[in-house]
């Protein structure tokens, strides 16, 4: 019981903030049809740019500038590099920010080195907020339940309840219908490839302190965003939304489970000894989502709730 | 209606135009292979020779998927690290040498990867090959995922971190090559090389290869003239996977180890980049691309720490502005050049190419600069005898001047071409 509650609570938070990743990434997918592979160089981005601001001036100032910084670093990268390399199609789009992921990368280790930098919890979140089953259960992973959620809700609000909202729906559908309508198309992309950078950035400044910020954080990070967003279904929040908490609840509850292979499989004749009947379903954790992934795109290719086949 | 078959006769090359343009370079190319032992290159030299044949190989492969049946894929190593994997444990039983194995010259060993590769194509091809496209590369990242995790899983098969090292030196000799010094090993690999251009090239000119291609340009259409666009990309892949293994056998011989490090997505993308940076769209593309890499990789390292940042800066203007990569620029010269247009354009390559080494000047004084700033040992970065450290005004103004100097004249030079 404990295990679930925690594991329950910490899968919850997890896979709020791969949603915010995802959220921007499908976003720029429904889009330009071209998945981001740098999204996750800006997530780390976000991280790094919150921890220099916060050494300078404090937590909540960074909580708001990061994000504004990357989305700006987005918004350049939209104008002057993904529009120009649009006209050669797709395949030089993805590989456009595939190196791009490179630059950012190497940039990164430029200015704060090749270790981990020291990003903490700001002071005034850093206390245990309430005891569960005599174990304390930070206040930070509360605060990061709450940005995730405002930024879930302000998100559906704007894009389902506004005018801004209906032209950017209208524009990933009819661009060019929208384009004759008088809205300038091109300035609306920029806008949304900037917002969603942005929401990467934010999730960076959230979850740089949760886990750590070195950088192989995007490395690490980036290849699940993907599988959250083709697993939920390419272009679709709800289905990115679904998945960022599918796979959030599977990897930390797998990684709580102390159990081996032999154990499970022990009446099939496994043995605990064998190298297979050894293996740990918590080390397989990190291997999860990349099943998932495979799975899903042979058993049904358009992802949880998709409207197209990718 | 007239006669069609006489036309479509009237088109084909004739025998002399097939000779030059798909057998002399191939001759060439041997040619090379046998000419360059005779500069008696260094011990270092001819390892990287080793590596380069190698890659040319994997890249070729490469090519087979991303250019010709535009498939991206970014786990490709993955074929190559399996093959690779499979030729150590072959040289291994070699080297036990009881019964069959015994017999087996290690010099066959890039057959046994190329079996090998076969084989984890057409498993892995199956889920894989479905769609093209966006989800045929995030299948592969899943993929290739999955592979290097279960490398670092399964000690027995893979080694564990340490990875799985084997003696090229066991088992029967083959035509008097003992596989021990490096310069013996180079004759290895050349053969394989040379065996590996041929096969990837011979496979461009099967009705299989052509239709890859139809398939890359037109699924739809290929599925009209009744063929099945899965098919054709199953059977690619299958065909790739061999070569990359092939590249794999290859490579076990010349490093006698493999790592589970050589399944993951560092190498998959590193061929990725060489591939499209030599030109996808040239057969020879991944060639030049890979021997510029693997160049780069072994020399720049030594001068540089941000050699990768040069990489990755290298290959986003290649994206950018050079789809047809380093064989689109070859090629384009010798064209114009054959045109007779070389004296209307000289003054606007002249123009392009001053401002290339202005830009280059400019970032890499700003990236030394920049590298050296940040590892804070207070180094400086001092080409000819200059002193450029941070506090140096000097330092911004290389840093800056050539570099806008460099783009006005490129987007002059542009300007003049598209007039």
């Amino acid at each position: 019981m404990e295990t679930l509650v925690f594991a329950l609570l910490n899968g919850v938070i997890y896979g709020l903030l791969l949603f915010m990743l995802s959220s921007g990434l499908t976003l720029i997918f429904s889009m330009m049809g071209v998945l981001n592979f740098a999204h996750a160089s800006f997530y780390m981005l976000g991280a790094y740019l919150a921890f220099t601001i916060m050494e300078g001036t404090s937590f909540w100032i960074a909580l708001f500038l990061a994000p504004v910084l990357v989305g700006l670093v987005g918004m350049v990268v939209e104008r002057y590099g993904l529009r120009r390399v649009h006209a050669q199609g797709h395949v030089a789009e993805l590989l456009f920010t595939f190196g791009l992921a490179y630059l950012i990368d190497e940039v990164v280790k430029i200015f704060w080195g090749r270790t981990a930098v020291n990003y903490r919890v700001p002071e005034l979140l850093d206390f245990p907020l309430f005891t569960l089953y005599g174990a304390q259960y930070p206040a930070y992973r509360i605060f990061i339940l709450f940005v995730a959620a405002f930024m879930l809700v302000a998100l559906w609000y704007l894009l389902k309840k506004t005018r801004a909202g209906l032209i950017i729906q209208a524009a990933l559908t009819h661009p060019n219908m929208v384009g004759s309508l008088g809205h300038n198309v091109p300035l609306i992309f920029m806008t949304v490839f900037g917002v969603g950078c942005a929401l990467a950035g934010l999730a960076g400044v959230i979850g740089g302190n949760y886990f750590v910020t070195d950088p192989a954080m995007a490395v690490q990070m980036g290849p699940i965003v993907f599988v959250v967003v083709v697993v939920g279904g390419l272009g679709s929040l709800e289905g990115a939304f679904v998945a960022a908490m599918l796979i959030g609840l599977l990897q930390t509850s797998a990684i709580s489970i102390n159990a081996s292979l032999a154990d499970i499989f022990g009446f099939l004749g496994l043995g605990p000894d064998t190298e297979v009947g050894e293996i740990t379903i918590a080390s397989m954790a990190p291997m999860l989502p990349f099943l998932l992934l495979v799975l899903i795109l042979m058993i049904r290719p358009r992802g949880l709730m998709g409207e197209r086949e990718v | 209606m007239t006669d069609m078959t006489a036309t479509y006769a009237a088109l084909e090359p004739t025998r002399a135009e097939k000779f030059r343009q798909r057998t002399v370079p191939l001759i060439l190319f041997a040619v090379v292979l046998l000419v360059i032992p005779l500069f008696n290159p260094s011990r270092s030299m001819v390892t990287l020779l080793n590596h380069m044949g190698i890659t040319i190989v994997f890249a070729l492969s490469y090519n087979m998927l991303l250019g010709r049946a535009g498939l991206l894929s970014f786990g490709h190593a993955v074929y190559m690290g399996l093959g690779g994997y499979f030729a150590v444990h072959v040289m291994n039983w070699v080297a036990e040498g009881s019964g069959f194995w015994g017999s087996v010259p290690i010099f066959t060993m890039p057959a046994f990867g190329f079996g090998a590769g076969a084989l984890a194509g057409a498993i892995i091809g199956w889920p894989s090959c479905r769609r093209a496209g966006t989800p045929f590369a995030m299948i592969s990242l899943g993929v290739a995922e999955l592979v290097a995790a279960a490398g670092f899983m399964f000690d027995s098969l893979f080694g564990g971190e340490m990875g799985i090292s084997g003696d090229r030196m066991s088992g029967p000799e083959f035509v008097g090559l003992s596989l021990g010094p490096v310069d013996e090993v180079y004759w290895f690999i050349a053969f394989w090389t040379f065996i590996g251009v041929l096969g990837t090239y011979a496979f461009t000119r099967t009705p299989l290869g052509k239709l890859s291609e139809a398939t890359r340009d037109n699924p739809e259409r290929v599925e009209f003239v009744g063929y099945s666009p899965q098919r054709v990309r199953y059977l690619v892949f299958i065909f790739a996977g061999a070569f990359a293994g092939m590249a794999g056998g290859m490579s076990a011989v010349q490093d006698e180890i493999f790592t589970p490090e050589s399944l993951s997505l560092i190498p998959s993308g590193a061929i990725l980049i060489a591939t499209y940076v030599g030109g996808i769209r040239y057969f020879t593309g991944p060639i030049m691309g890979a021997i510029v890499m693997t160049y780069m990789g072994s020399n720049l390292s030594d001068y540089t720490v941000g050699w990768l940042l040069y990489l990755g800066l290298m290959f986003v203007g290649v994206v950018m502005f050079l789809p047809n990569g380093i064989a689109g620029i070859v090629y384009g010269t010798a064209d114009t050049i054959r045109a007779g247009r070389f004296k209307e354009v000289w003054k606007s390559w002249l123009i392009r190419l001053v401002g290339l080494v202005l830009i280059a000047a400019s970032v890499i004084t700003i990236v030394e600069v920049a590298f050296r700033w940040s590892e804070g040992y207070g180094e400086v970065f001092e080409p000819f005898g200059l002193h450029l450290g941070t506090t140096n005004p000097l330092t911004w103004v290389l840093g800056i001047v050539p570099l806008v100097l460099g783009v006005v004249l490129v987007l002059k030079s542009a300007k003049g071409e598209s007039k």
